[in-house]
């Protein structure tokens, strides 16, 4: 008995040693990763020289962070993990009933987005609505939309196309150029940019037909940078970086408008007072509508041919083309769709800014559109929109916070770290759930009874 | 005709520095088979660390001859950014090794977005300009050649050597070319395939630092988002090479340089970097697998 007591006495006072040494090696990395980025400040003097600021202080939290963090992870999490990880093991998960609220997620989701503007209307009134409503509502919801456009592509198809934002672009360019210069109704531009879009993702998805991989990442990136420089250099048309302002507003379908001048306005129709949250609430019934019009043209889409010679094309290329599947036309419908999606949320965007500039489509746009379908697990549409809430509402809420600053004195920007924090999640989100936040199919082909399967199952594809 | 010359030495300069970071590229995507995105801010973080440690040289010594300088602020360079994708490849990239092809791309770009903003946060948001490093200019034959290009040049032709004599004459080169041929066998065989791809990281991060500190001496400039439009352009002479190749990937960045001095002195400036990407896809629509690149064999 006394022998036992013993070693695991002696295990944990090594585990003990070999925590305090690993945090200690963990502290010189730091000190070597950081001593001239952190411990030395680059700054600019009255005469426009460079000069150096010192900064030892902030180097030594850095490394005591490193260090204690190092200690903890070595000495209480992992062994924490592991024991927990055994006594899943020694225990074997029971089949668990899905709950109420996990079997109807997606309805009770719309649900409480119907009643979100209200709610928000109801506890901060109508202007302090403005920003719930316009920052996160309607942002989220365009994210929700471009995420789910280029799920097609990447989830569905297999296609990785790293320049979605081209077509993000073409659907704003053209909304806010054909409204400008021809003054075109945005209820008729709307499924106009759309078309235009897909059009385009034809054009381009038509060269690179026979890239595969990471050949078809890079040309598609190349696309996405070409379309900005023009965008940028056709100044005649575009007016270069300044961008188009004063883009039409979006009227209830030409019944009433959200001009503050024109005589069918909204609130003078009703009688109420003049504010700008009718139309930021109108824009979040319509983002939201369109969101739900991607999701049920995706739902069904894959129960059609088309949608499932897509999944096929993702599984395998060469079976599909020895089934006699056209993969041409299969991976050009891909890219159409995908990008019709990506152009309907372009002209909205454009609407909701009233003012599109090249510096709204770069690649970071692409990057985070596409780290949101893979971070919602590649092809569920729930997953997706739950990572495009977490990543976007979760780095929107650090403009939110205030309270920092009482702690970390008025010098303090929480925005500055906002790209950082959102870089850090990605990888964060990413080594911990490689296969994003919902990691199992409904397949759409099934024998006997509908059955959830691991996503680990299905390929990634390699077009 | 000097005039086109002149722009072939500009061209060239330009290339190496692509060529340099497109090396790092082309490696890791050799051995492992991941693009990593965040090889572009590896190498502004080098441009950064040369510039800090020029800074603090001169802080320090005072009138330090500049051959020193520059030779200290490469070693530092190297050195850091080494130790930066050392960490980086051990935290982020290696628990995804196993994982599907979309995971550790995605964590590479999540690392880009986050070294940037580390710099931009830590660094300040503004350029530095530093004082010219190297000034003299050479005439010859009627073409300016400056000191600048020609350090750029010959730093870029020995690190080539040295690093061509290392992949394909030392133990260390063999297991890189073992580990990208076949990891499991490689590893059966005795070759710590970790330690292998570590090293392969670090080697391709102080290579972009050397690129870095080349890049601050010939703009005399840098900014924390200076490691995106360099990094793509690499990345674009990688995979125009065909990707996996090293003399695929030097060749490629010598054709960025090339094209982007020869379209801006010959027709505008302001298309230079459509130029760069329509040849791209040009090139790869025609040859699918770059130029150098081995033609993937589909299996069934």
């Amino acid at each position: 008995m006394a022998n036992i007591t013993n070693t695991t006495e002696s295990a944990g006072s090594n585990l003990m040693v070999r925590a305090l040494r690993e945090a200690f090696y963990a502290g010189i990395v730091a000190l070597g990763l950081f001593v001239l980025y952190v411990g030395l400040k680059t700054d600019q003097n009255i005469l426009n020289e460079l000069v150096l600021v010192q900064r030892w202080g902030l180097l030594a939290t850095f490394v005591a962070i490193a260090m204690v963090g190092r200690f903890l992870a070595v000495a209480y999490v992992r062994p924490w993990f592991e024991t927990r990880r055994a006594a899943k093991a020694a225990a074997p998960a029971a089949e668990r009933e899905a709950g109420f609220v996990a079997r109807n997620f997606g309805l009770l989701a719309v649900a409480a987005l119907v009643v979100y503007p209200i709610l928000m209307v109801a506890l901060f009134g109508f202007q302090g609505s403005l920003k719930w409503v316009d920052n996160f509502g309607i942002q989220i919801l365009i994210y929700v939309l471009l995420a789910w456009g280029l799920n097609i592509v990447v989830g569905l198809a297999g296609l990785l196309d790293l320049g979605y934002v081209a077509f993000y672009a073409v659907g704003a360019y053209s909304y806010a150029l054909l409204s400008s210069y021809l003054g075109l109704s945005f209820w008729l531009l709307l499924p106009m940019a759309g078309i235009l879009a897909a059009l385009w993702g034809t054009i381009l998805g038509f060269p690179v037909l026979r890239l595969k991989g990471d050949y078809l990442a890079i040309v598609t990136l190349a696309f996405g940078e070409i379309i900005r420089l023009v965008l940028i250099n056709w100044t005649e048309v575009t007016k270069g970086t300044f961008g188009i302002s004063g883009i039409a507003k979006a009227s209830v379908f030409g019944i009433w408008s959200f001009d503050v001048s024109a005589t069918n306005n909204f609130a003078k129709a009703f009688g109420l007072p003049m504010s700008s949250a009718y139309y930021k609430i109108f824009l979040f019934y319509l983002a939201l509508a369109l969101c739900m019009l991607a999701a049920f043209v995706t739902i069904r889409l894959r129960r059609m041919p088309i949608g499932r010679a897509w999944e096929a094309l993702r599984e395998d290329e060469i079976a599909c083309r020895s089934l006699g599947i056209n993969t041409v036309t299969t991976k050009l419908t891909a890219f159409a769709t995908g990008a019709m999606f990506g152009g309907i949320a372009g002209s909205f965007f454009a609407v909701r800014q009233g003012f599109v500039s090249p510096e709204s489509f770069v690649f970071l746009e692409s990057a985070i559109i596409l780290a949101i379908v893979v971070l919602g697990g590649m092809g569920s549409l729930v997953g997706i929109a739950v990572a495009a809430t977490l990543m976007i509402g979760g780095t929107e809420l650090l403009r939110e916070m205030d309270f920092l600053k009482r702690i970390f004195g008025p010098d303090f920007t929480p925005e500055l770290y906002r790209m950082l924090i959102f870089g850090l999640a990605m990888i964060i989100v990413m080594v911990w759930k490689p296969r994003g936040f919902v990691g199992s199919r409904e397949p759409t082909a099934f024998l006997k009874e509908r059955k959830s399967v691991s996503g680990s199952f299905t390929k990634e594809g390699h077009g | 005709m000097e005039y086109f010359v002149q722009q072939l030495v500009n061209g060239l300069t330009l290339g190496s520095i692509y060529g340099l970071i497109a090396i790092g590229y082309t490696m890791v995507y050799g051995i492992i088979g991941m693009v990593n995105f965040a090889h572009g801010d590896i190498f502004m973080l080098g441009g950064f660390a040369a510039l800090i440690v020029y800074l603090v040289l001169v802080g320090l010594f005072g009138g330090i001859p500049i051959a020193l300088a520059l030779f200290v602020m490469i070693v530092v360079a190297m050195l850091m950014t080494g130790l930066w994708n050392w960490v980086i490849e051990k935290m982020a990239y290696r628990p995804l090794r196993g994982s599907f092809r979309l995971a550790p791309l995605i964590t590479a770009i999540g690392m880009s977005i986050a070294l940037s903003n580390f710099i931009q946060v830590t660094q300040g948001p503004r350029n530095k300009p530093v004082p010219p490093l190297v000034s003299s200019v050479y005439d010859v034959f009627g073409i300016s050649i400056s000191l600048k290009q020609i350090i750029i040049v010959m730093v870029t032709a020995v690190l080539l050597t040295i690093f061509w004599y290392i992949v394909n004459h030392t133990p260390l080169g063999r297991a890189q070319r073992a580990t990208e041929q076949d990891r499991k066998m490689a590893a059966l065989l005795g070759i710590d395939v970790d330690k292998t791809i570590s090293i392969t990281f670090v080697m391709g991060a102080a290579l972009a630092a050397v690129a870095g500190t080349m890049y601050l001496m010939y703009y005399g400039v840098i900014v924390f988002t200076d490691g995106f439009t360099p990094g793509v352009k690499a990345f674009t002479a990688a995979v125009l090479g065909g990707i996996g190749s090293l003399p695929g990937a030097v060749l490629g960045g010598l054709m960025i340089g090339l094209i982007e001095s020869l379209w801006s002195a010959y027709f505008t400036i302001d298309y230079k970097d459509v130029a760069t990407f329509s040849i791209l896809a040009v090139v790869l629509i025609f040859k699918p697998s770059g130029i150098l690149g081995r033609p993937e064999v589909e299996k069934v």
